[in-house]
């Protein structure tokens, strides 16, 4: 079954003058299946995090569409929710109210919100915290305490925009750990947008490599080394090497001159 | 700061506190007389005291102070809910601000003391003009800071509401209000102090009640202790009106990091 899937996606942006239109991605198609997780890997710029606000249903694309479990995506629905960067935690809620806002705006009673963020909370062993103000607490456990409001709606899909790009590399590397198990336990699918080529690798089923602008599809690696639910295991695969050089090479980071001669060439 | 270290800090603050208030007190009650500056110009503290006491029993101070009180705290009242309701239109719709833009500038940068006579020469010598002038002072501030509070909201938390199919009104319940909760008590800090001097500019303008009527009396009759007595209830009111809105911000911004002594 597809859970989500974006057929010929094009965004285009206007321009700072009439007729500058510029475009950000342009005739995207992939799909992901039930329980998948892609990650979306590709230089600054390119209009990854556009697609993942398409998918989200908060921007309509130009042309195109983006489905999910088969509906087409005409605005912000229940089957998706994203997690990005940014913790987005509100200062005035406490660790429990801001995990259950996602179910308190569907409009949920209270005593389930409470009781859904308190046993998410609890599996992310963050319970002690619930009643403690987002100041409190580390980043790690911010992006944690993210993940649970995420997962508290109950979405088919995730759409998760570099969430562990702000945190140190320790921290990163228990966040992808947790990560990891909680997706495989809970089923869910997930679309990864990341700059991390090794997240990217560890983390996923498949990765999908984006050109510069104008954003396109132009690689699709799947990761055949197993056990997706263990990137401490996998960081340590032989057959990592392999796949980086793959990315690399897709991502024309092994030639930095011609990256910068093309950025000087007028577009 | 450690709980013991903090305390100490708050004696040793307390103290160096009390002996500068009694500095002031025994400078002010001697200097002028180490000086030679008359008391007609700088009356020391006794002085005031006395005129004071005097005031309380022949002017009716304590009911012109209440007067006043009562319409500092009309006038922040109604200000600050009529500038917080325009900072939420205004900020929720771009299109009316920059319809009203020029508007709000141009009122913005008119002296709203200006006003005054204007009030009591549509409303009479009542309370109402020096009420009306407190609220067009206070309003300006607060609108300004709910607007740039509302305008200034991360998109990315609007979006993530929007992402849970928040409805507009869920957006700003749950969003944008709370959000908005800090900046608008600095301005109420600004507006406690401010409604004082619309209220005083309305009662010196004319009238025959409050502590700016007591003012120009005193004037009138070179009762330097009397203005100096009206002076120090007006900073009386505003400093109970500030100290109000202190109390309320710790309530409602519990959440927020602690601040030594709130800062006070």
């Amino acid at each position: 079954m597809i859970r989500l899937a974006f057929r010929n996606v094009t965004m285009r942006f206007p321009g700072a003058s009439r007729g500058a239109d510029f475009t950000a991605i342009d005739d995207v198609t992939f799909s992901i299946a039930d329980g998948e997780v892609v990650a979306l890997i590709g230089p600054s710029g390119c209009g990854k995090s556009t697609l993942l606000n398409i998918g989200a249903g908060l921007y309509p694309p130009s042309a195109g569409e983006a489905f999910v479990d088969g509906e087409r995506v005409a605005g912000p629905n229940r089957h998706v929710a994203f997690m990005l960067q940014k913790d987005l935690l509100l200062p005035w809620r406490t660790i429990a109210q801001n995990v259950a806002l996602g179910v308190e705006i569907q409009g949920r009673p209270r005593a389930e919100c409470t009781r859904r963020a308190l046993e998410l909370l609890r599996g992310f062993n963050l319970a002690d915290f619930s009643a403690h103000y987002p100041h409190q607490l580390s980043g790690g456990m911010r992006q944690r305490v993210a993940l649970a409001r995420t997962l508290a709606v109950d979405p088919s899909v995730l759409l998760l925009d570099e969430p562990f790009s702000a945190v140190d590399a320790q921290t990163r590397i228990s966040l992808q750990h947790e990560l990891a198990q909680t997706l495989k336990s809970a089923r869910k699918t997930a679309l990864l947008i990341t700059h991390d080529l090794l997240e990217a690798i560890i983390l996923s089923d498949r990765v999908l490599v984006m050109s510069a602008r104008p954003g396109r599809i132009v690689d699709e690696i799947p990761i055949e080394i197993g056990y997706r639910d263990d990137p401490l295991r996998r960081r340590q695969d032989a057959r990592i090497a392999g796949y980086m050089a793959r990315l690399m090479e897709q991502l024309e980071i092994a030639r930095p001159v011609t990256l910068a001669q093309a950025a000087l060439q007028p577009t | 700061m450690r709980p013991a270290g903090r305390s100490a800090f708050i004696r040793k603050g307390v103290t160096a506190s009390i002996v500068l208030f009694a500095l002031f007190l025994v400078s002010w009650e001697w200097g002028p007389r180490l000086l030679g500056i008359p008391a007609f110009i700088l009356p020391p503290a006794s002085a005031v005291q006395a005129e004071f006491i005097r005031m309380v029993s022949v002017n009716h101070l304590i009911l012109h102070t209440g007067i006043t009180a009562g319409e500092v705290i009309a006038g922040f009242i109604l200000g600050s809910l009529l500038g917080a309701l325009f900072g939420y239109l205004l900020g929720m719709s771009p299109t009316a601000e920059f319809a009203l833009s020029p508007y709000i500038l141009a009122l913005q940068i008119a002296p709203k003391v200006a006003f005054a006579p204007l009030f009591i020469m549509w409303m009479g010598f009542t309370v109402y003009p020096r009420i009306l002038v407190a609220v067009l002072i206070v309003f300006f501030p607060v609108m300004v800071n709910v607007l740039t509070a509302i305008r200034g909201i991360d998109p990315d938390l609007v979006n993530l509401a929007r992402s849970f199919t928040a409805s507009r009104a869920q957006i700003f319940w749950k969003i944008e209000f709370p959000s908005s909760m800090a900046p608008l008590f600095a301005s109420l800090r600004i507006g406690a102090t401010l409604a004082v001097v619309g209220v005083v500019v309305g009662e010196l303008v004319g009238g025959n009640s409050g502590l700016g009527y007591l003012l120009t009396f005193g004037e009138g009759q070179a009762n330097t202790p009397m203005v100096f007595v009206c002076i120090l209830m007006l900073t009386l009111i505003g400093g109970i009106a500030y100290l109000a809105v202190i109390l309320l911000e710790r309530r409602v911004l519990h959440y927020m990091p602690a601040r030594p002594l709130g800062g006070l």
